[in-house]
């Protein structure tokens, strides 16, 4: 996983809550069976709306994805967090996420940073009409304009993992003891390759 | 000894590893694949040189985007998909349920089915509505690609321990509503981010009544309310439903497995994070009106008015979803015509759906302008369908009757809404575009899509007989 620890980049204003994973990413795009290719979808219906808020200058070349509370709830694809990464962005701002979302986005390195709303809008405030913020995983704390500084907070072991770009598959591989002394007291509870076919 | 809920029982039976400031390494009992989700975790195996360690306890289907229409499958990119998961499924020995094997259909429709979803498993599969297996009294929950991988080749998941919650549908569920107005109306009172971080155990007099069938609608929507999977207390219910199915335990490991199964249950005085109390008295047909599932109201109620609305962010989102949804504030629901019904998805397609519907529509005939669908949840639902003759009832109405898949719940494959176009769908998701660009989903129960049909509108199914 590429790893993350700090980005500062132009910050785009998507202050809409319950944003869908299916808006992030419609279905048509899910055929693929590569991990590249979506960036240039993201968002396919509402970039084709005129008055789409990652549409305005202000927001063009963004890294940093400013939204509403539930983001990227509903379905499970991954395409999602994808497709947020390929198009630019490197950090995700919102007060609360989908939880599936937000474990594909800390797997591909795509940091999901969770604050209080008082503190995103305040954070959509300051680069409403254009801006620049600092997402700093280390000191975990974003910045932006004038003094605005805002901490946050950040389960410790996400954040190493996010750090140092951790492949979680080697460490569980690594516990592979554990797992066979676990198989070994733990009957298998149906056997697939045994079914009617 | 603390008391411990259904959650805590199977949680601490599939810890395989708990440090200290880490995520529990959690064992997979059940892993279930299909073919959209599953691509680029083969292939990141194949770039690292792992195996599936254990494909005796994974099983995959075809479901997403294959054809419902008999006829070849014209998108190449589906193909290319579902050919990519036959290659896989071979080079790692994964068993698969191809299209035209006669046991394929939707993945979460087919693993109860199969009788390989069962009380006290931990099952994971790339996809949302995983959620639905937990009316077995499992713990089932969606995950991402990278989690697929995960799973293929350590068999485990690192997960931290959610948040648990029970919802309690109080009082006795009204004649001609059904399991999918109880979950519509949960939602509704919870909103779509108030299972978020939870764990949710239903249950209450309202719950124990349903059938298995019922049970798997209330837990598929789960996810709807960002719940990470929801689960129902395994009973004689549950036991009647398994007993027999292919993956089912059978002779002397039937009876061990059914006493382990019954002490699943949480001990009573068992405690939870949160409690939701849902009475179900007077609940009546759901709708939705707008774009995602906590928009409903009751089939004879109206869309609300923006103008209502102190919040100017709740403001904002009534206003786009009507103006998305081309509906006008204080429409009575009833008064919504449909252009399109949708019988089908992992939330409705099972054979209780099928029959539910069948009976409202039986010898009576489809409204001239709307075009209906029935897409059973699996090849085998389909087979008992037709053996009951349900596929005449629909056909004779004027119902197109088609072969298993996902189908128009997410229009992968042909499928689709065209843009403008009203639908009531018995699938889970109302979000834009869901059912095709542009698309209008009412979320409802196959009584109620049943009803629309026939009347062109939206109607409380008891009052079909006239309507029609």
């Amino acid at each position: 996983m590429k790893p993350f620890r700090s980005v500062t980049a132009r910050a785009a204003v998507l202050d809409r809550a319950d944003v869908d994973t299916d808006q992030i990413i419609p279905k048509q795009f899910l055929k693929r069976i590569e991990r590249t290719g979506y960036g240039e979808f993201l968002f396919f219906d509402w970039m084709k709306q005129p008055d789409f808020e990652l549409l305005r200058p202000e927001f063009a070349d963004a890294g940093i994805l400013l939204a509403g509370r539930n983001f990227g709830s509903g379905s499970s694809r991954e395409h999602a967090a994808w497709a947020l990464q390929e198009y630019g962005f490197e950090a995700v701002i919102a007060p609360s996420f989908g939880d599936i979302f937000r474990t594909n986005a800390l797997k591909i390195g795509l940091a999901p940073v969770v604050l209080p709303e008082k503190d995103v809008e305040r954070l959509m405030r300051a680069v409403a009409g254009g801006g620049s913020l600092t997402v700093d995983l280390e000191a975990q704390q974003v910045s932006g304009p004038g003094d605005l500084v805002v901490p946050f907070e950040f389960e410790a072991f996400a954040r190493e993992s996010l750090l140092q770009g951790l492949d979680d598959i080697a460490l569980a591989l690594k516990r592979e003891e554990a797992i066979a002394a676990f198989e070994h007291s733990h009957a298998a509870r149906v056997d697939t390759s045994a079914l009617p076919v | 000894m603390t008391p411990q809920t259904l959650f805590d029982r199977i949680w601490t039976s599939h810890v395989v590893v708990e440090l200290a400031d880490e995520p529990a390494l959690l064992y997979v009992d059940l892993h279930l694949i299909h073919e959209v989700t599953s691509p680029q975790a083969f292939e990141g195996l194949r770039l690292a040189g792992r195996r599936v360690r254990r494909p005796d306890l994974s099983v995959a289907t075809m479901d997403h985007n294959v054809p419902t229409e008999d006829g070849p499958i014209t998108d190449p990119l589906a193909r290319r998909q579902l050919d990519a998961l036959r290659e896989n499924c071979e080079e790692f020995g994964v068993p698969l349920y191809a299209t035209g094997s006669g046991r394929e259909g939707i993945v979460h429709v087919i693993g109860p089915e199969l009788g390989i979803s069962q009380p006290g498993m931990t099952i994971v599969c790339g996809d949302s509505h995983t959620s639905t297996h937990g009316a077995f009294g499992a713990l089932a929950f969606g995950i991402g690609t990278s989690e697929v991988e995960h799973v293929l080749a350590t068999q485990t998941l690192p997960q931290r321990r959610p948040k648990t919650m029970r919802v309690n549908f109080e009082g006795e569920l009204p004649a001609g509503v059904a399991a999918k107005d109880m979950i519509l109306a949960a939602i509704g009172q919870a909103g779509v981010s108030g299972g978020v971080g939870y764990v949710v155990e239903y249950d209450g007099p309202a719950i124990r009544s349903l059938s298995m069938e019922s049970r798997m609608t209330v837990c598929n929507m789960s996810i709807e309310w960002g719940a990470r999977a929801g689960m129902i207390a395994p009973d004689e219910t549950t036991f009647a439903y398994m007993e027999g199915r292919p993956g089912a335990p059978a002779g002397a490991d039937w009876e061990r497995a059914l006493d382990e199964w019954r002490s699943l249950a949480g001990d009573p005085e068992a405690t939870f994070d949160k409690e939701l109390d849902v009475d179900v008295t007077r609940l009546a047909p759901q709708v939705t009106w707008g774009t995602n599932p906590e928009m409903v109201v009751p089939v004879h109620g109206e869309v609300p008015d923006p103008a209502d609305y102190d919040d100017p962010a709740e403001r904002a989102a009534v206003e786009r979803a009507l103006a998305y949804m081309g509906l006008a504030p204080r429409t009575k629901i009833e008064d919504i015509a449909v252009d399109r019904v949708f019988i089908g998805s992992c939330t409705n397609a099972r054979i209780e759906d099928l029959r539910t519907a069948a009976a409202v529509v039986a010898g009576k005939r489809v409204h001239s302008t709307v075009r209906a669908l029935v897409v059973p949840g699996s090849a085998g639902v389909k087979r008992q369908a037709e053996d009951e003759g349900l596929d005449k009832i629909f056909t004779a109405a004027g119902f197109e009757w088609r072969r298993a898949g996902c189908s128009m719940c997410l229009g992968m494959n042909p499928d689709i809404l065209q843009p403008g176009e009203r639908c009531a769908s018995t699938s889970n998701r109302n979000f834009e575009g869901r059912q095709g660009q542009g698309g209008r989903t009412h979320l409802v129960s196959p009584a109620l899509a049943a009803a629309a049909a026939l009347a062109g509108h939206f109607v409380d199914p008891s009052a079909v007989g006239d309507a029609a």
